[in-house]
């Protein structure tokens, strides 16, 4: 017999070896460790640093958008270089610019085609509150009335470097989510933002049944508005 | 250069003179005046056709720069501005009549083609009908909206005051939200018992266009309408192409616009004179400072102010560094619509950025420069600023353009795309009211800066160059050959530029401007922009229109591309050079 042989050692009680085995090479803890200390800094890392931006300029700030991306300010550095075509294969809409109500409709479908998880960054004045061009007939005051945004990134246009500021910032925001509230891994399917209609004006058809009820009681609606006065009225006041 | 452009002569403005101009009309067509002044002449609704047709085919007013309206408390006014591409000087002034209730007016499409896009401006923005127009919709708004913006008595829903500064502002030091103050609680109106549940919105249409004859020969293909736009990698912004097609060639395209309008006009309007200037840093977001000039200069001429030598030179070598950078940037991006993907653009946006810091030293803004000021420019420039500008000038410059054209221009794959694609002669480049390169790219010689000398350009020794193709490849190559022009002028702007005042006069907020219209406009690196302008004598214009030659190119994109491939047409909408902010506005 060789010597390897006599170290073989008679297991007596084959549950209590297999539990120290166990014991010695898997690593246990608690479920909620496992997710916070190592799914979801993993899993973050990887999400943060491969941000795909959804190719889609829309005004004025889509040129320092472009900017961003070319070689003095390097957007590669974040792993954001890649601007898709395709709402598919984006995570990020950096809104860049004026969001118009011809416009809208285009817009909220892109957010609503866009795979989860997916983020929105509102750059400049416009995207965010409508901007100098706010009191325009044909402006959106803020995409927020109609789809959630992230950041929001003032300026008019933003700096490349505001702009890489609300990057970072969205991944800071990346980094505190963890998989167990994330939204795209809940049962059923996530509500879509209906499209916005085109009709007399801008329809937010989230609100058709209480345009429809306004639209016919002209007496609630006046009282609805905060009246200011004119110029004109303000002088005849003080005379 | 292909073609050596022959030292620029001084053409007499006399021939453009609206009194000669009415005398030689009233003698062909007795009845059809209303009235002739410096100030434009009025003709009679009836006898416009005919009073156009003769100033296009007689009297060489072949070029169709501007049409636009103003809405007047007991008429609207059509105006149009003709000029000859050939003679140069200031453009006639035409104006039509139109009554107040259910206005009509016979379109000029069939005379110049360059009106299609604008008299569709004019009615979706002013309810003006033109009769005979072959595709009378709204352009910039969509079908179904409600009401005529551009109307004064069109208020839109965060109406606050008719004119700015809004007095509830400064008297009360306070002001209220614009959604509190609109009683839907967001920027929208409807009509009253409007159903907005049961409410369905129209079908999109499409602009009919026929196939052309196929011989038996061929094989047999369909039609197909094919939807490009307005969220597309290569639509250079929010622009819709509807694009109908024979198989794969292009039968017909039709632009629909109006992704980015911005209500400039209206917003303008209500503003002060000087408060619009940031407003038009935003039309061509590429050239700021090329848009504050052409704007300073429509309201100068109308205040009759005359602009100290300094502020002179200043402008033109801001207005000139941004022509070379804004064409440079444009090879990188026709060469993106190529399948370059971004390798030539981040050398153009490199250098680009070099003048960008020195607009952001001399303005405080990168892109939005809003530095120019009536009577002058808003600073100084700042220490070291003419320096710098010298290196970029005489040296870097030179060797960038060398560059680009050694390693773009005679590419292969370059050649075999654009050559002879999207060819469009100089006759019809003129009569679709074309501007910029892509008018000279066909061999049409007109500059603003040489045909009506601004500014201080007529001190100034440089070419104009022109196409002789009238293809992409020539579009391309005009804007190095323009690109290398303009280092010219700044050459000799930087080595001239005096010292002084910057400035006439103090700085004034409330700028009073007299009674009058004016009709100001500059060389734009995308063509012709123009401004027009009617004041009443208060602190704001009373109509201010923009002549935008983005849009107006446009109106020759179907004429340009039918016959080509779906691939042309990304090549062929490159080289117009569009910026969607002042397509639309
Ligand atoms: S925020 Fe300013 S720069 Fe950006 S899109 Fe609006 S107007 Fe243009």
């Amino acid at each position: 017999m060789s010597e390897g042989m006599q170290q073989i050692q008679i297991v007596q009680n084959e549950d209590e070896w297999l539990e120290d085995q166990v014991r010695r090479s898997v690593f246990v803890a608690s479920w909620d460790k496992v997710i916070d200390k190592i799914i979801d800094p993993l899993y973050n890392w990887g999400r943060r640093n491969s941000v795909w931006p959804i190719g889609f300029g829309l005004a004025c700030c889509a040129i320092e958008m472009i900017c961003t991306s070319a070689s003095r300010f390097d957007i590669s550095r974040f792993g954001m270089e890649l601007f898709r075509a395709s709402p598919r294969q984006a995570d990020l809409m950096i809104v860049s610019g004026t969001v118009t109500k011809k416009m809208l409709p285009a817009v909220v479908r892109l957010y609503n085609q866009m795979a989860e998880p997916k983020y929105v960054l509102a750059m400049g004045a416009c995207a965010s509150a409508g901007g100098p061009f706010k009191e325009g007939y044909n402006v959106v005051s803020g995409l927020d009335k109609f789809i959630p945004i992230d950041v929001y990134v003032p300026g008019c246009p933003p700096t490349p470097q505001a702009l890489l500021n609300g990057l970072m910032t969205l991944q800071k925001k990346i980094d505190k989510q963890t998989i167990r509230e994330a939204a795209w891994y809940k049962k059923g399917q996530a509500e879509a933002i209906p499209d916005p209609v085109l009709g007399p004006d801008l329809i937010d058809a989230r609100r058709a049944e209480e345009i429809t009820m306004l639209a016919h009681a002209p007496d609630q609606l006046a009282t609805r508005a905060i009246k200011i006065q004119t110029k004109a009225e303000t002088k005849h006041e003080k005379k | 250069m292909a073609v050596n452009a022959p030292p620029a002569e001084t053409k007499p403005l006399s021939a453009n003179d609206p009194q000669t101009i009415a005398e030689q009309i009233k003698t062909k067509f007795p009845d059809a005046l209303e009235s002739a002044s410096a100030q434009g002449i009025v003709i009679k609704r009836d006898h416009l056709l005919e009073v156009a047709r003769h100033l296009r085919e007689s009297l060489t007013f072949d070029y169709l720069n501007n049409v636009t309206s103003v809405d007047f408390p007991d008429r609207f006014e059509v105006v149009y501005h003709v000029s000859s591409i050939d003679r140069g000087g200031a453009p006639l002034t035409l104006k039509v009549n139109a009554a107040r209730e259910n206005p009509v007016v016979p379109s000029l499409v069939p005379v110049y083609r360059g009106a299609d896009f604008q008299e569709r401006e004019v009615y979706d923005m002013m309810g003006i009908r033109f009769d005979g127009h072959p595709y009378l919709r709204r352009i910039l708004m969509w079908d179904g909206f409600e009401g005529y913006p551009l109307r004064k008595d069109y208020h839109e829903p965060y109406f606050e005051d008719e004119k700015k500064p809004f007095g509830t502002r400064w008297d009360q030091g306070h002001h209220v939200i614009a959604e509190d103050r609109n009683p839907w609680h967001d920027n929208v109106q409807y009509p009253a018992n409007f159903d907005a549940v049961a409410f369905k919105a129209q079908i999109d249409t499409v602009r009919e266009q026929t196939l052309p004859d196929v011989s038996p020969t061929r094989l047999k293909t369909e039609k197909m309408i094919l939807n490009i736009g307005p969220q597309h990698p290569s639509t250079h912004g929010v622009l819709r192409l509807k694009t109908t097609l024979d198989g794969e060639t292009i039968v017909g395209v039709e632009p629909v616009l109006g992704y980015l309008h911005r209500n400039h006009e209206k917003i303008g309007e209500r503003n002060t004179y000087l408060g619009n200037i940031p407003f038009t840093d935003r039309l061509d977001y590429f050239t700021s400072m090329n848009n504050n000039h052409a704007y300073v200069i429509g309201v100068e001429k109308l205040m009759g102010l005359r602009v100290p030598e300094r502020a002179e030179y200043i402008r033109v070598i801001m207005a000139e560094l941004t022509r070379v950078i804004s064409h440079m940037a444009l090879m990188g991006f026709m060469y993106n619509d190529l399948g370059a993907f971004y390798t030539p653009l981040i050398y153009a946006l490199e250098e680009r950025e070099l003048v960008l810091d020195m607009f952001e030293a001399a303005s405080g803004s990168r892109m939005m420069c809003n530095y120019m000021r009536f009577g002058g420019v808003a600073r100084d420039l700042p220490d070291g600023f003419l320096d710098k500008a010298k290196h970029l000038v005489e040296e870097r410059f030179p060797r960038v353009l060398d560059e680009l054209e050694t390693y773009l221009t005679g590419n292969e794959i370059f050649l075999a795309r654009t050559k002879g694609v999207g060819v469009i002669s100089r006759e019809d480049a003129i009569n679709y009211s074309t501007a910029g390169p892509v008018l000279r790219g066909s061999g049409a010689k007109y500059d603003v800066r040489r045909a009506e000398p601004y500014s201080i350009y007529d001190r100034f020794d440089f070419d104009i160059p022109v196409g002789t193709a009238g293809d992409v490849r020539d579009r391309f190559l005009m804007r190095l050959w323009e690109a290398r022009q303009s280092l010219r002028i700044l050459k000799q702007a930087l080595k001239d530029i005096p010292a002084g005042e910057i400035m006439t006069g103090k700085k004034n907020y409330q700028i009073r401007v007299p009674k009058g219209e004016v009709y100001g406009r500059g060389e734009n690196p995308k063509g012709e922009l123009g401004f027009y302008i009617v004041s009443d004598g208060t602190p704001n214009p009373y109509r201010y229109h923009i002549r935008a030659p983005s849009f107006i190119n446009l109106t020759a994109l179907d004429r340009m591309s039918k016959g080509y491939k779906v691939a042309d047409l990304i090549i062929i909408l490159g080289s117009h050079d569009v910026v969607m902010g002042e397509v639309d506005r």
